[in-house]
């Protein structure tokens, strides 16, 4: 049954042959990018000793920056948030990141101050 | 005079709760919603693992030790398995974007083709990480090894070159039992060797080299040497610090001097919830339940993308005009990929 009052947005995202050829392109390329990031992650993982030295320690650091530009990635081109309206990208996307970066932090630190404790008084 | 506001706004429209003002579908503003609540469980499980790992410090286990083997091929391959398993998960999450796109084009045929893909994707991630799950609870061939002053260590390669476990040729027995007859030699064909070593080394009962086997009969142990055995101490027990690798001859004879005495419960072989060969007790628990609920929600959604790939068949999205049915079974699908790119770097490898 027709509906004539909403706005049907599920239309919107519509495209025609020539539209398309270009998205799919996009998304060879993202498909490329994906698989070359985590091709040079797994080979950093097998041959950089995880020992707890600086080239480690900057190893640790790497991964997790590539971790997030290929979410980034998923998220912008594969979930297209990054075709949706400002608003609603910062919406999800802002107090999300502010949240986990605090919770992050502070369970981290936390953590960090219990192994200290177990490792002065014992585990019991 | 009704001011300048008065032209651009469209009255029944505009404030008739008609639009969003988000300019999306509701369908996909819940999807999206749902999303964030899945996300924020998700990121507490992995700053829970976080918190487990900076409080137990050194004892937590690498990534690329643990997980270093490989269907038929055994160990010595650090993180190749779950390095196609991401490579998989993200291929598959490809295939769902083409569909989504082929949807938006209304090619019926190209939404097909992609989300048969897409399924079949799944279901190898999930039988993939069901083969994880088996290797990871049956563990290695040596286990991890608790020495005299009470270290615990684990077996990994030495210097040398690639860490063989010797192989159980046969049982020569050489006491009658129950089952066996003296001077009865048994080998895989007869009972499987590894399975009853493994339960006699736990059990205390091997004693030099013979073992007792499970129907009372004794039988002598017919065995290869091992290879490039190196202990890697894990946890301090007070003559040994943890770090410490012990090579050679030296590490065989107190390995199997831990247990070949009728010591039980010296070896750990593979991971329950009480304890397990790789680490401290959480990180088995961890594994179980991160690696779990991912694979939970991958089950989901190959449920999901069924469900709407027998509409697609129907024609059910072709007579309502639009795909979004797709794109939003596709959100979900993207963000168990999301998910899994995020285990991928903070269990497996750093």
């Amino acid at each position: 049954m027709e509906r004539d009052d909403v706005y049907e947005y599920s239309l919107d995202t519509h495209h025609s042959e020539e539209e398309g050829k270009a998205v799919r392109k996009k998304i060879y390329l993202v498909t490329l990018i994906l698989s070359v990031i985590t091709a040079v992650e797994v080979m950093l993982g097998m041959y950089v000793k995880n020992d707890g030295s600086v080239t480690w320690n900057t190893i640790k650091a790497l991964f997790i920056v590539l971790t997030l530009v290929k979410a980034g990635y998923i998220v912008m081109v594969f979930m297209h948030l990054k075709d949706e309206n400002k608003t609603f990208r910062n919406f999800i996307l802002v107090p999300y990141f502010i949240f986990m970066i605090y919770l992050t932090f502070i369970v981290l630190y936390e953590g960090h101050a219990v192994g200290h404790a177990l490792q002065v008084y014992g585990a019991h | 005079m009704a001011g300048h506001a008065a032209h651009n706004l469209n009255q029944t429209t505009d404030w008739g709760g008609k639009t969003s003002p988000f300019k999306i579908s509701y369908g996909k503003i819940m999807m999206w919603f749902f999303l964030l609540s899945d996300a924020l469980t998700f990121g507490a499980f992995l700053v829970a693992l976080g918190f487990a790992r900076y409080a137990a410090q050194d004892a937590w286990p690498i990534g690329e030790e643990t997980f270093n083997a490989l269907p038929f091929l055994g160990s010595g391959f650090p993180l190749a398995y779950v390095a196609f398993m991401t490579f998989l998960l993200i291929l598959s999450s490809v295939t769902m974007v083409l569909a989504v796109e082929a949807g938006h084009r209304m090619d019926k045929k190209g939404v097909i083709k992609w989300m048969i893909a897409t399924i079949i994707g799944g279901f190898f991630f999930v039988g993939s990480q069901a083969w994880e799950w088996s290797h990871f609870i049956h563990g290695t061939h040596f286990g991890r090894v608790e020495l005299e002053d009470g270290s615990l260590a684990n077996v990994v390669a030495g210097p040398n070159g690639k860490l063989k476990f010797g192989e159980i040729k046969s049982f020569e027995v050489i006491e009658a039992g129950h089952h066996y007859r003296s001077g009865q030699v048994l080998t895989s064909k007869d009972l499987d060797l590894d399975h009853e070593w493994q339960h006699a080394v736990v059990g205390g009962h091997i004693h030099g080299n013979e073992i007792h086997l499970h129907d009372g009969s004794v039988a002598r142990i017919n065995k290869e040497k091992d290879e490039n055995v190196r202990l890697l101490v894990k946890k301090t027990g007070g003559k040994y610090k943890i770090g410490d690798a012990i090579d050679g001859e030296e590490a065989v004879n107190m390995y199997y001097g831990a247990f070949n005495n009728g010591t039980p419960t010296k070896v750990v072989y593979g991971a329950n919830m009480t304890e397990n060969e790789y680490g401290p007790k959480t990180y088995a628990n961890l594994f179980f339940f991160i690696t779990g609920f991912h694979g939970f929600h991958v089950s989901i959604g190959v449920l999901i993308n069924i469900i709407i790939f027998i509409n697609v068949l129907m024609g059910t999205y072709e007579r309502r005009g639009h795909y979004e049915m797709v794109e939003k079974s596709g959100l979900y699908w993207h963000f168990v990929d999301l998910v899994w790119v995020f285990v991928f770097t903070f269990f497996y490898l750093i």
